[in-house]
């Protein structure tokens, strides 16, 4: 039971449009878990069976070991990519609305909404209404709203879509206190860059299908491919690059005669680099040595890629 | 139930606490009021005016037959021509001037007289002169006949034939359309109800879309759910609404006719047509207060909690089912100027309704077009409360009709809130799309 959310072959149609194809996916508990792909992979569509807004035409899902039922939904916090408020409607009795909706009484919910309220400095915006606050205001309000009820399990669609660089990082530090006290995380994203530094899990979904999935340095680790970036303190560049283009495979390479600088990317036979850093500390100083990790975007194109070469 | 009730609440409250709806609220009963006012206000000026009209009598066959009223005076010119008559009548500016030429025949005294005035005379002031000159025509003809003005008011008879249903009952005529039109004001109460509160609900589904709150919220309740609570709350903020009307509309107009001093039944004006003849003109009909009491009776006779029961259940019924159609058509809209074309369709039966009703049901409450539309679920509604207050059973609606008809108005019920709950699961999620026919019939089909 170390998974809070477990899909198994799920499938679902919009009539001849297939918007997920058997996916099958494992979210381990108190972890941050990244659903990765471009527009229109499905991910929103997925999330939305979690959220039992739509139900999927096969396969099952499980929340906590269960089958997912209609009382989870208590358990479940979601800011939706298209998300809003009720405009003329007051922040405090809208934030109320919305928490009893979830399942909170009225006189819990009022304590919970002061306490976060103070911790995000927002305590005299209660009989405001929506329209008379700024954007980035109101974004802090849905935030409130989704994690007011102490979810078990948070998804956020695009979480950071629209926020001011200020407010996305006081979010974050939120999202990762709440990650601290047991919440386990879903980040959905077609931005991959932007939550690759969060997700210690991922899954990347192409064209209704996931094409991989697992923990984040895990797959690094399978897809880095022994590349090497290297800068040498020399005078005599010319030499020694053809030196060790002999003997490796090099590209990249750039000369600057001021800095007596160059620089090249370095591709290694195998994974034993020290003998290839010995070499190279022989024939110069080494003032750079760093393996180039592909970033999640090129795996992502790398095994989207593949998966068509092969089809 | 605890979320629906909540949603019924916050939907009631957003509705009650709207600017807009407090002013309608509290401005339109003085409006309507100020209005009732103003019209019995113009209606007795418009009496008050005071016309004087000038009698050129050349004749031997009329003397005093014109006899003064509150809103008309005669005036006699004699010895005068008829240009210097016509003159002065302009220059006293009276309203105008009869002739009655000298002749040796009455019947071509009355042919050849004229009414002259500035303009087209008002129908008010022809039907008196009118009424004077047949009566006088009609007196002229029974001498010739011999008859004394005391024989004819013996053979001068009116009859209206008594009628009376098998059980025994008494009728009076024109009951028919009284009850009728005491239907009619209920089937239009619902008619005006679905379309301005449907269309509340249909901008309440909107406003939802396009402020994006709709995924949260669904992410906690039931699409269904949210739209069953937004139907209830919209009405009930409808019927609150309704009760503020009532209650202040009668309280204003009480105060309204004690201020300006105007006596109600002044309003009443076809009521009584006066006639500004002497005593010998025609009896009144004799039985005038009896009918009035027949006509009393008839009301009482009304069963009225009989009919504010099907009121509510047909009420309640069609409003639902019209309602959720006008949900269903905002969640598959992006903005209001989209609704147009799913609108047309669903005034166009309430609209049918209401007409048929006024011209079909009104002869004849039990025939084939009354029953069939009374039967259509789409139309029900309105038209058998039209025909209700005649009753239920012999004379009025037989009971299979009734049981048929709300049969199929809760089918119907239950099949257009299913169908309308699909389209607005679906719709509430789609941004940017214009939806056509086709493309909301495919989404029936989705799961």
């Amino acid at each position: 039971m170390n998974n809070i959310l477990v899909a198994k072959e799920v499938t679902k149609k919009y009539g001849e449009h297939t918007a997920l194809d058997e996916v099958s996916l494992n979210i381990p508990k108190n972890s941050i878990y990244g659903l990765l792909g471009p527009n229109g992979a499905g991910k929103t569509t997925l999330i939305r069976i979690i959220n039992q807004i739509t139900y999927p035409d096969k396969g099952e899902v499980y929340f906590d070991g269960e089958a997912l039922q209609s009382h989870h939904v208590a358990q479940i916090g979601y800011l939706p990519e298209e998300r809003g408020l009720y405009k003329s409607m007051k922040v405090g009795e809208q934030a109320l609305y919305l928490a009893q909706l979830k399942g909170l009484d009225k006189a819990e919910a009022k304590k919970r909404l002061k306490f976060w309220f103070e911790r995000l400095e927002i305590g005299d915006w209660w009989n405001k209404k929506i329209q008379e606050l700024s954007k980035g205001m109101a974004q802090k309000i849905q935030f409130i709203v989704t994690v007011l009820h102490e979810p078990k399990l948070l998804i956020f669609d695009e979480p950071f879509s629209g926020f001011d660089p200020i407010n996305a990082n006081i979010i974050k530090d939120e999202i990762l206190k709440l990650k601290e006290q047991g919440t386990s995380i879903i980040f959905s994203t077609h931005r991959m860059e932007s939550v690759e530094e969060l997700c210690e899990h991922i899954a990347l979904i192409h064209r209704s299908k996931k094409v991989l999935d697992g923990k984040l340095s895990d797959i690094k680790r399978a897809y880095k491919n022994n590349v090497f970036r290297v800068g040498l303190q020399t005078a005599n560049a010319e030499l020694i690059l053809s030196e060790i283009t002999e003997k490796f495979k090099v590209s990249n390479s750039s000369f600057d005669s001021l800095e007596n600088q160059l620089d090249f990317t370095l591709q290694l036979p195998d994974e034993n680099s020290r003998e290839v850093l010995a070499y190279l500390s022989d024939k110069a100083n080494v003032n750079r040595f760093v393996e180039t990790i592909p970033s999640t975007s090129e795996i992502f194109i790398r095994t989207v890629q593949s998966k068509e070469l092969n089809a | 139930m605890r979320k629906l009730l909540l949603i019924i609440k916050r939907e009631y409250l957003a509705k009650v606490r709207n600017k807009s709806f407090v002013i309608m609220t509290f401005l339109s009963p003085i409006l309507m009021v100020g209005m009732v006012v103003l019209i019995a206000y113009l209606t007795k000026v418009n009496d008050n005016d005071h016309k004087v009209i000038a009698i050129l009598n050349e004749s031997n066959f009329f003397s005093n037959e014109f006899i003064a009223t509150t809103s008309t005076s005669y005036v006699n010119f004699d010895d005068v021509s008829l240009e210097t008559a016509k003159d002065s009548v302009a220059s006293l500016g009276f309203y105008g001037l009869l002739y009655i030429p000298d002749e040796i025949h009455i019947e071509k005294v009355c042919d050849r007289s004229f009414f002259y005035t500035e303009d087209a005379p008002s129908t008010d002031i022809t039907e008196k002169i009118d009424a004077v000159f047949q009566e006088r025509l009609r007196q002229s003809r029974l001498l010739e006949l011999g008859l004394t003005a005391s024989e004819f008011e013996k053979v001068d008879t009116r009859f209206d034939i008594r009628t009376a249903t098998f059980d025994g009952q008494t009728n009076v005529k024109g009951i028919n359309e009284i009850k009728a039109f005491i239907g009619g004001g209920f089937g239009y109460l619902i008619m005006m109800f679905i379309i301005i509160y449907g269309g509340f609900v249909m901008r309440s589904v909107i406003e939802e879309k396009t402020s994006r709150i709709i995924e949260v919220i669904i992410s906690s309740v039931k699409p269904f759910q949210l739209m069953l609570g937004k139907i209830i709350g919209t009405s009930l903020a409808g019927i609150t609404q309704f009760g503020i009307w009532l209650v202040s509309a009668s309280l204003l107009l009480l105060v309204a006719f004690a201020v300006f001093d105007i006596d109600p039944s002044a309003l009443n004006t076809s009521a009584h047509l006066q006639t500004g003849m002497g005593a010998n003109m025609a009896p009144p009909i004799p039985t005038a207060d009896q009918t009035m009491q027949l006509y009393a009776q008839e009301l009482f006779r009304i069963p009225w909690v009989m009919l504010i029961f099907f009121f509510l259940v047909y009420f309640l019924l069609g409003y639902l089912i019209y309602s959720s159609i006008y949900a269903a058509i905002g969640a598959a809209v992006d903005n209001e100027t989209d609704t147009q074309q799913f609108i047309f369709p669903i005034i166009l039966p309430l609209m049918l309704a209401i007409y048929v009703g006024f011209f079909s049901v009104f002869s004849n409450p039990h025939g084939p077009i009354a029953v069939g539309f009374s039967l259509f679920p789409l139309t029900s509604p309105i038209v058998m409360l039209m025909r209700l207050p005649g009753g239920i059973g012999e004379g009025g609606v037989p009971v299979w009709e009734l049981v048929t008809s709300i049969l199929l108005l809760f089918g119907t019920f239950i099949g257009i809130v299913w169908l309308a709950a699909k389209i607005y699961r679906v719709g509430i999620l789609m941004y940017g799309k214009k939806p056509t026919y086709k493309e909301l019939f495919k989404w029936l089909k989705y799961d």
